[in-house]
């Protein structure tokens, strides 16, 4: 069974068309990597997975369940799928640590002590060992990416959705993040990753969307789309990332 | 003149005596009101037309209209509208509730409406109800975010307190009107009873601030 798997899927601003007939299936331990040009729709085909946006046609299932279910069900949803934001939002009361033990006590019903041994393990995971008990404003924007990517996993989701993790930090503070992603990568964790990080595409992606227009264009393998690129817009669109 | 000590040492017992009873309706009002406002608030902000409507009206009329002729109504007029009884305390405290209730709910609202979409986002998206996102994410930030106007809000109450005169509640300010109308001391007595609303504000507003600065994140 697909992880993901979107059926004719559109989605309307009021009058405006954003996603037009979306069909895509994305299998566990898939690494998706979504690029186009902004306004292209790839955020919003994010946010419709984990219901943060409602379809306005179409089905999409999440493991099975449609983003069209009840609130339960939309619940189970996104316990199911993590969420890394473009500005971390990280909730500023807490520290790192209390940020990362939130998810399983509040979400997942997990004791104190059980949850802080998860947040503490991936913490450490993500190299902020050292800096559980800063609050998100002591830290770097790389430092708390990272601490919202260790906070996504510790509700213990199948899968990791990242809308442009990168775009809102410093060129040398990227790295540090994408490390981790590429680490989760390679454990095996479905992902789906909306970024114009087209050197991660290449390494660390199985796949590679763009999307255009609300549609999804071209859905291949990384290397073969960019090295042959299949059409004069996608070309086009490689000339302005680089 | 000759400012007469001995004219506030006299008073002074009675004086305290309305200070019990401003600080009684202060409390009373204080804590009705930051309830009311917090509930008002809420539904300003994420309420339906339905629920928005009723509490855009209620917040209209009191700022539209004096806390005196406020308390005038329900002390006067209210009785004959609902054939019920209800003393000049009860009076006052129920009208600062809804006084204070209605300008809390307006800040409750910017409060909650200032917290970032993102961080909802963040709690939804990690499965929990908006209920809980509201009670663990979006209430705390507002809490910290409304406190300084909250604050002044507050010692408002504590001042507007003294309107309750007119509808003969034994409170500071009353009790100073009677104390002088005997003794023609004004200098004194209005020296003081100002001196005790002062001492007793500059309280509040030190506790108030030391509340803010333990709330404050780094």
């Amino acid at each position: 069974m697909s992880m993901v798997e979107f059926k004719k899927v559109s989605k309307q601003f009021g009058s405006h068309l954003v996603l037009e007939s979306i069909d895509l299936a994305i299998d566990p331990g898939e690494v998706a990597v979504v690029i186009g040009p902004s306004g292209s729709g790839k955020s919003t085909m994010l946010r419709c997975i984990n219901v943060l946006e409602r379809v306005s046609g179409g089905d999409l299932l999440v493991d099975g369940l449609s983003v069209r279910g009840n609130a339960r069900d939309v619940r189970r949803i996104r316990l199911e799928a993590g969420m890394v934001f473009q500005q971390f939002n990280l909730f500023p009361h807490l520290t790192a640590l209390q940020n990362v033990m939130f998810g399983p006590i509040r979400s997942r019903g997990r004791s104190k002590a059980e949850a802080r041994e998860i947040a503490e393990a991936l913490l450490q995971k993500v190299g902020l060992g050292e800096r559980m008990n800063h609050y998100p404003s002591q830290l770097s924007g790389g430092q708390q990416q990272r601490v919202a990517i260790a906070r996504s996993l510790a509700v213990g989701p199948k899968l990791m959705l990242f809308d442009e993790p990168t775009s809102a930090l410093d060129p040398e503070l990227r790295q540090e993040v994408l490390k981790v992603m590429q680490t989760l990568a390679t454990e095996g964790m479905t992902m789906i990753v909306v970024t114009h990080e087209m050197a991660f595409a290449k390494r660390v992606g199985s796949r590679l969307l763009f999307m255009d227009g609300g549609q999804l264009v071209h859905d291949g393998k990384p290397i073969e789309l960019l090295s042959d690129p299949p059409s004069e817009r996608f070309r086009e669109f490689l000339k302005h990332v680089d | 003149m000759t400012f007469e000590w001995t004219a506030i040492t006299d008073a002074l017992p009675e004086l305290l005596q309305g200070l019990e009873l401003t600080m009684l309706i202060a409390l009373a009002g204080l804590a009705g009101g930051i309830v009311v406002g917090a509930l008002t608030g809420a539904l300003l902000t994420y309420g339906g037309w339905l629920a928005q409507a009723p509490a855009q009206i209620y917040v209209a009329l009191i700022r539209g209209t004096p806390i005196t002729v406020q308390v005038m109504f329900i002390y006067f007029a209210l009785p004959i509208l609902m054939n019920i009884r209800i003393s000049a305390t009860n009076a006052g405290i129920l009208t600062l509730i809804i006084n204070s209730g209605a300008y809390n709910a307006e800040i409750v609202r910017g409060a909650l409406e200032s917290v970032p979409t993102g961080l909802k986002e963040a709690g939804l998206s990690m499965g929990l109800s908006f209920r809980k996102v509201l009670a663990y994410v979006i209430a705390p930030i507002a809490v910290r975010r409304a406190l300084p106007a909250m604050g002044n809000q507050l010692v408002s109450v504590v001042k507007d307190t003294s309107i309750f005169l007119v509808i003969g509640v034994g409170e500071l300010t009353r009790r100073g009107q009677e104390i002088m109308s005997a003794n023609f001391r004004a200098v004194e007595i209005w020296t003081a009873v100002a001196v005790i609303y002062l001492i007793v504000i500059s309280i509040l507003a030190v506790s108030l601030r030391f509340v803010e600065r333990a709330a404050r994140l780094p």
